[in-house]
């Protein structure tokens, strides 16, 4: 029989403390829409999409009323756009808008895949695809970009970091009458999951089936209060809090995308055990690190503590879903999180601490507003420092740096809705241009040779 | 298939009645109530087989969450399987 207590435990976690499913993404292959016409190939890739995806919102917004779970998100990943684009001559462009299209026709949020895997070197149509993504993220606004420049097999490619440092700058000089937006929507990526049904890095991978449903999970307004209810308990005490929270907050997001998958008649592929914040007040994963002990999230003790934190949520949400991936674990962007604007407003959250903290937990350096002046090569070494991070530790990372043209240091960006805003913030500003200059490939590290 | 009404505000004449005539007028048996006080406030329980709804889930929950704005109570209609999943392994 059910509990009274469990029951309003469960409503005032979705009423008060913003819990919710962050996403229903749908992966869709589009290996079937190859062609050597690049007219056919954008007909094939849009009818399969409008096909394989009609009902996707529809289903999303049934689910969410009856079971009375909010999804704030529908969207849909695809293969990488530069293995699509490479048998045909044109403008890979066309493809963004093909996507665009069909993501308006489906009604989804986001459509993820105009993306590359260059992490060894450039294959045939990888390079016109990154050299379009400013231009494909200018003219379209729901499609997001990702590049894969690095991975602990293969190392780093340095070519393409250089290129991906010049490449976000233009993304954001192409929309600087829009906040800069077309940055926001660009990743690039060491280790990149095939199955991560976040934005803006999703996109299908090639070993994934024909269609999938992937589910990602937010939280981080439950776990604070979680933890809030225990302020004499130890360290120890605190991480079984959180485990047992993550518990409850993943078997939804299972709940939601066996349902899902049942209902639109597609397998069901991962939950991604994540602790996804917004701008909305309790929603912060840095007030969980506050709520912790932590004067303002930043100072000393802060890698620590979110370290415990990522594992502690990964520890809860594996035995509450029957198939793990995606990013799982804590996100760090800074403009989507309450605490973590107020804390580099203060000046406490550098994007040196950023860089630690991305050791520890899920991603990389998320939604990081840098001074417009900033060197394409700088960008770059940003990138190849986070990509250094997680090609040695096995993890994934990632950098999603917005360039505020026109704006210096103090400055304030706004994007609204989910992307939330922030400070401009500091960088270094000594060159690394001599080191991204040099170009060729990092080798990969030992870690690499497991066999 | 069964479904949970919890109902929670400020314990006024008639909330059961109203909620129960609702369930019935739609084809929702009502299997078990439970009420109880919560921080000062009245919260109710209610335990539904909707096996045999005559609407959508969606259109009761828009009904009798039209009532509670009436009424100034939260009315809020989840499927079962929601508690279950959360708090049963």
């Amino acid at each position: 029989m059910l509990n009274v207590t469990e029951i309003f435990e469960t409503i005032k976690m979705i009423q008060e403390e913003n819990l919710d499913i962050r996403t229903i993404t749908m992966g869709i292959s589009l290996l079937d829409c190859i062609d050597s016409d690049i007219d056919l190939a954008c007909e094939k890739v849009y009818k399969k999409i409008t096909t394989k995806a009609k009902d996707l919102v529809r289903v999303g917004e049934e689910i969410e009323r009856e079971y009375g779970i909010p999804i704030i998100h529908k969207r849909i990943s695809v293969t990488p756009i530069a293995i699509v684009s490479a048998a045909c001559k044109g403008d890979p462009v066309q493809f963004a808008l093909t996507l665009e299209r069909a993501a308006q026709t489906c009604g989804v949020n986001f459509i993820g895949g105009y993306s590359a895997l260059v992490q060894k070197g450039f294959s045939a149509g990888d390079r016109e695809l990154i050299e379009s993504i400013p231009r494909a993220l200018a003219q379209t606004e729901h499609v997001c970009a990702s590049v894969n420049v690095g991975s602990t097999k293969a190392g780093i490619n340095l070519d393409a970091v250089a290129m991906m440092g010049r490449i976000v700058k233009e993304a954001s000089e192409l929309t600087a009458d829009r906040s800069c937006i077309g940055s926001a929507k660009l990743v690039v990526f060491c280790n990149a999951p095939e199955d991560n049904p976040f934005m803006a890095g999703a996109f299908h991978g090639v070993g994934e089936p024909d269609v999938i449903i992937n589910v990602g999970v937010s939280g981080p307004g439950v776990v604070r209060s979680a933890v809030a209810k225990y302020p004499d308990a130890t360290i120890t005490e605190i991480a079984d809090v959180i485990k047992k929270t993550a518990f409850k907050v993943t078997r939804m997001g299972q709940l939601v995308g066996v349902e899902a998958s049942k209902r639109l008649g597609v397998p069901f592929g991962i939950v991604d055990l994540s602790l996804a914040p917004t701008p909305a007040v309790g929603d912060s994963v840095a007030h969980i690190l506050e709520e912790i002990g932590l004067e303002c999230c930043g100072t000393h003790g802060t890698t620590a503590t979110l370290a415990m934190l990522n594992d502690a949520v990964k520890k809860g949400g594996v035995m509450a879903s029957s198939k793990v991936g995606g990013l799982s674990g804590a996100f760090i962007p800074v403009s989507e999180d309450a605490g973590m604007i107020a804390a580099a407003e203060q000046g406490v959250l550098t994007l040196e601490k950023l860089e630690a903290m991305t050791a520890v937990c899920s991603v990389g350096l998320d939604m990081i507003i840098v001074p417009g002046d900033i060197s394409a090569s700088t960008i770059a070494a940003i990138i190849a420092d986070e990509a250094a991070i997680g090609m040695v530790n096995s993890k994934t990372t990632a950098v999603r740096l917005i360039p505020a043209i026109g704006k210096k240091v103090g400055d304030t960006l706004e994007f609204g809705g989910l992307l939330g805003y922030g400070p401009v913030m500091p960088i270094s500003y000594k060159s690394a241009e001599k080191f991204i200059g040099r170009g060729g490939q990092i080798p990969a590290p030992m870690q690499s040779l497991k066999n | 298939m069964r479904a949970v009404i919890t109902v929670i505000g400020k314990d006024t004449v008639g909330i059961l009645a109203k909620v129960s005539t609702i369930c019935a007028d739609n084809g929702v048996n009502v299997v078990d109530v439970t009420q109880t006080v919560l921080q000062d406030l009245f919260a109710m329980v209610m335990l539904v087989d909707i096996t045999k709804i005559s609407c959508p889930l969606s259109v009761l929950s828009d009904q009798l969450e039209n009532v509670g704005k009436e009424m100034g109570l939260q009315i809020h209609v989840m499927h079962e399987d929601i508690f279950n999943s959360m708090h049963r392994i």
